[in-house]
């Protein structure tokens, strides 16, 4: 066990990977300075073919993914930030989700797809998204939402050696240190973790929502509700087991989701809970997300509008 | 860059010429066929014709391995065939047939096969691109002298994509053909009235040497060819050809079946279909003056390619359609 933050777990995945596998290659903008610290050292370690610094342009970017992987290498693409996959959207849509399932089964396309998602940085409108329930309607390509330090080694590593485009979206900023295991260590894509138990709510919180919502149910706690918190950690596939287990022994739902509400990953998990645990539920599902609009920049503005601590306890007291 | 402008294809054997000219008419042939049968709704989907433009596939790919990449546009029959897909298997695809080369999952406009070097036909304009690049970045890290050619017409051109491209291959020196295929339209609108500049202009500012050739005239198409994969095998960075030619065919067959105006004269297309325009007829005139076929042989080419097409559609018309759990596999490895 070391004790690191999420970027230098992240890090340490890459080099493992990138140790491990000659046949894996990360590019992307600035992968060799790293501006957010994923990538830190790794031009130095593992040169420059296989840790390119690309030029700005995410549609080649997105694209050349699909034709590498498809050539035999395990590309890994860094978009820096999310709002950048709408860039790079076309090649991701009709290419990397589609082109094994056009051409008959033809090939496997083991790419990464990495990026920040989320506010709470003043970084504004352009760099705050959080774009994944455009992902998670594509199919042919899978979602991790890794929420600590712990999660987004193994999740890394698991998408690294995955056969499937996937993409890997985690929050832009570090989080607190925590115990990350130093061995081979991986995390199933698909499979979600309970990090608290409860019985009298469950809720499920994505990536950089989990936090949030453990604050919450400690918050809860304090009242004599106890919340069964879910850390979802993969948005496609989705672990339906764990959600639906969990309602059917609490009885209640409450989803915590940094997307805009319509057509959320929230919305779709409450429509999961909804079809298969309809006859366990008190109460209706809730879903705490962000309103219709854009991050705003002023931090004032920006924690009026991205869920926190106190949205979550005032919506499952709403129910309870 | 200069064309290198030998006249004559000295290097090649009258056998491999026969053998070129068979694969030209091979793709004429399936492609007369295609047309028909749209008409009698033969098969379910949209086809786009390569008519008149393959002495650019051909020659490209005469140049090729089955370890060198292509990628290619709606318009790829003529370049699956010429990189050496089998014409069975592409005929049954397009019929929607299991026994496709997509299992029936991709159709015309996405016929593939990989294990050949072919990453498809693509449906979005300048998707081939991406795909392109990357196999060639994949072939530059593995250092076996691969390269990699990306077909597009002059309506992807104004995709802002190949700006990238260009950029990225220069950069990085990477074993890249560009084939621009000028055919003219962008799909219902002459590409003049849509286009600024010429281009292949638009490559020489990246520092790519560029090769402006008739895409109509075998031998020039050939020469090209030689020259810019040549480049690519020695490490030398991508090479963008813009090939002039004529879209004989509309944009998509039965066109006239929804569209509401006619957007170009026969004349104009008539002038094309002539003797020394039709790339088919002008490289069969260059056999015929190099007494490399007669009368008869170019009758006896014609039964054989005839009846490989032949054979190709009684075995798209009489394979199995998909089965319907295919429908549902093929999404995630």
């Amino acid at each position: 066990m070391s004790r690191m933050r999420m970027m230098p777990a992240i890090n340490s995945a890459l080099i493992e990977e990138m140790d491990r596998d000659k046949k894996v290659i990360l590019y992307g903008e600035d992968a060799g300075i790293s501006l957010l610290g994923q990538t830190t050292g790794l031009q130095e370690r593992f040169g420059k073919d296989r840790v390119r610094d690309t030029p700005i342009c995410e549609n080649i970017m997105t694209g050349m993914a699909v034709g590498a992987a498809a050539a035999g290498y395990r590309p890994i693409c860094h978009l820096l930030y999310g709002n950048f996959i709408y860039t790079g959207f076309d090649s991701i849509a009709n290419q990397a989700a589609k082109l094994k399932y056009m051409t008959g089964g033809q090939i496997t396309l083991p790419i990464v797809y990495m990026a920040v998602i989320g506010g709470g940085r003043s970084a504004a409108a352009q760099h705050s998204d959080t774009p994944y329930p455009a992902l998670m309607n594509l199919g042919g390509i899978k979602v991790v939402v890794p929420s600590s330090a712990r999660s987004a080694k193994g999740l890394l590593k698991a998408a690294i050696r995955d056969d499937n485009p996937v993409f890997y979206l985690t929050a832009g900023s570090s989080g607190k240190p925590e115990e990350v295991p130093d061995d081979d260590f991986i995390l199933p894509i698909g499979k979600a973790e309970i990090l608290r138990e409860g019985n009298d709510i469950t809720i499920v919180a994505i990536g950089p929502m989990v936090l949030k919502a453990v604050e919450a149910s400690l918050v809860l706690e304090k009242i004599g509700i106890h919340a069964e918190v879910i850390d979802l950690l993969s948005l496609l596939p989705i672990d339906e087991e764990t959600i639906i287990n969990s309602v059917k022994k609490t009885g209640r739902l409450v989803i915590v989701d940094e997307a805009r509400d319509v057509c959320s990953a929230a919305s779709h998990i409450a429509a999961i809970a909804a079809d298969k645990a309809f006859n366990s539920l008190k109460s209706p599902v809730k879903r705490v997300t962000v309103d219709n609009l854009a991050i705003p920049y002023s931090p004032i503005l920006e924690d009026q509008v991205i869920p926190n601590v106190e949205n979550i306890v005032n919506t499952v007291r709403e129910l309870i | 860059m200069n064309v290198n402008k030998h006249n004559t294809l000295d290097n090649l054997s009258d056998e491999k010429l026969v053998e070129l000219y068979k694969k030209m008419l091979l793709i004429r042939k399936c492609e007369e066929h295609l047309s028909s049968a749209t008409k009698e709704g033969a098969f379910p989907g949209a086809v786009h014709l390569y008519i008149g433009q393959e002495a650019i596939a051909v020659s490209m790919c005469d140049h090729l391995t089955e370890d060198d990449w292509i990628s290619s546009t709606h318009r790829g029959h003529g370049h699956f065939i010429a990189k050496g897909g089998d014409v069975n298997t592409m005929m049954a695809e397009i019929y929607g047939k299991a026994t496709g080369i997509c299992n029936g999952k991709g159709g015309s406009m996405h016929v593939a096969d990989f294990k050949k070097g072919i990453m498809g036909a693509n449906g979005v304009v300048g998707g081939g691109m991406g795909l392109a690049i990357g196999a060639a970045l994949a072939a530059s890290m593995d250092k076996k002298n691969k390269v990699s050619v990306v077909f597009f017409g002059d309506g992807a051109a104004n995709q802002g994509v190949l700006m990238e491209a260009m950029n990225v291959s220069s950069l990085w020196k990477l074993p890249l053909i560009f084939v621009c295929e000028n055919n003219q339209y962008s799909e219902f609108t002459h590409t003049s009235e849509v286009t600024s500049g010429k281009i292949v202009d638009r490559a020489k500012p990246f520092g790519i040497p560029t090769l402006e050739v008739d895409g109509n005239n075998f031998i020039e198409m050939w020469q090209a060819s030689a020259q810019a994969v040549l480049r690519a095998r020695n490490n030398q960075g991508p090479t963008f050809i813009e090939a002039h030619t004529y879209r004989q065919r509309g944009h998509v067959e039965f066109e006239y079946s929804f569209l509401s105006r006619t957007y170009r004269d026969q004349d104009e297309v008539n002038k094309w279909l002539a003797n020394d325009k039709d790339p088919l007829l002008r490289f069969e005139q260059y056999l015929f003056d190099n007494s490399i076929i007669d009368n008869q042989k170019t009758e006896a080419l014609n039964n054989e390619v005839d009846s490989v097409v032949k054979e190709s559609v009684s075995f798209a018309v009489n394979s199995p359609l998909p089965d319907l759990s295919s429908a549902f596999n093929n999404m995630i490895a």
